[in-house]
């Protein structure tokens, strides 16, 4: 697996930290995956109530990587400062950079992604940019600083799976030294394991674990996927035919018509 | 004065923003602070003084996907 920024995970599931039934749940569900990354976010807090400390207290047990996101920034300017926020509360150069564009798909404004991306690489940030499978924006973005890059797989939230399959094979063969994530979109094991056998380092997920009826389970079922996915691509698969080819040797086979 | 605070409207007597912090129960807590849109870092928060109807936002670690 490529490594991100010069950290080797120790699995390619990055699993985000939102929706659970309970912040118990939310725990199981990152013991049983063993995920190495662990999204995040700021909200603001209150005085009285302080409940982003105990929040805080229970990402810090999990004992995982964190990945602050700039989830719900729309502009350029909210994306940087959020990223600032975030730097210093969570003590890393780390920020997955989401600069939205539209409201009903969540798609990247990837314009404004750029500027964003470039702005933060040059102040000491490495970025994780939220993007499109566009071989165009990921080639400014590499330009602009970024040595991961972070496609979607399909709208945020939708478990859509992989919606283009050619354009995520494509950006694969076209950045092959490039850490690539496939981030939202994923609804199911055999989606993450998809993504993994199109040579992906990792894969990043929220709903679909934090909605699964028993989600420290389906946790388990992404890591196991994403485990075979990689294996699967290590292991370098054979060319598809249109025709039949018999596995089994026909020489020596009796005549026994 | 009178501002606001993560878009609250107070008053304080607050005159900077770590004065702000600690007179609004945050005292130790993990946070982070914008004034005005630009963010503020906690070195600098006693330094930082405050103006009536300054937006002053205090985050804190949140779930996130």
């Amino acid at each position: 697996m490529r490594d991100f920024y010069g950290t080797r995970l120790a699995n390619g599931l990055m699993l985000g930290t939102a929706q659970y039934p309970s912040p118990a749940i939310l725990a199981e569900a990152f013991r049983r995956s063993g995920a190495s990354v662990a999204t995040v976010s700021l909200r603001r807090e209150s005085g009285q109530d302080r409940a982003g400390q105990d929040f805080w207290q229970l990402i810090r047990d999990l004992g995982v990587h964190v990945l602050p996101n700039t989830a719900g920034c729309h502009s350029v300017k909210e994306a940087v400062t959020t990223a600032h926020m975030a730097r210093e509360i969570f003590d890393t150069k780390w920020i997955k950079l989401e600069v939205i564009g539209e409201e009903d798909t969540l798609q990247p404004d990837v314009f404004g992604l750029v500027e964003a991306a470039r702005i933060l690489s040059e102040d000491g940030f490495q970025v994780f940019p939220y993007t499109t499978e566009d071989l165009v924006v990921a080639d400014k973005l590499l330009h602009a600083g970024c040595e991961v890059l972070m496609p979607w797989g399909a709208p945020i939230g939708s478990g859509l799976g992989l919606n283009n399959l050619f354009g995520l094979r494509a950006m694969r063969s076209h950045f092959p030294d490039v850490s690539l994530v496939i981030d939202a979109g994923l609804g199911l094991p055999s989606q993450a394991a998809a993504a993994m056998e199109l040579g992906y380092d990792a894969v990043l997920l929220n709903t679909a674990v934090a909605k699964a009826g028993d989600p420290a389970a389906m946790a388990e079922a992404f890591a196991t996927a994403v485990r075979a996915g990689q294996l699967g691509c290590i292991a370098d698969p054979m060319e598809p035919r249109d025709m039949a080819a018999p596995s089994t040797p026909v020489i020596g086979k009796a005549f026994l018509e | 004065m009178r501002l606001q605070l993560n878009g609250a409207s107070i008053d304080t007597q607050a005159a900077t923003l770590s004065a702000l912090l600690q007179a609004e129960g945050f005292g130790d807590a993990k946070v982070a602070t914008a004034v005005n849109g630009t963010f503020v870092p906690a070195l600098e928060r006693a330094d930082h003084a405050l103006n009536p109807g300054d937006a002053i936002e205090v985050l804190a670690p949140m779930q996130g996907g």
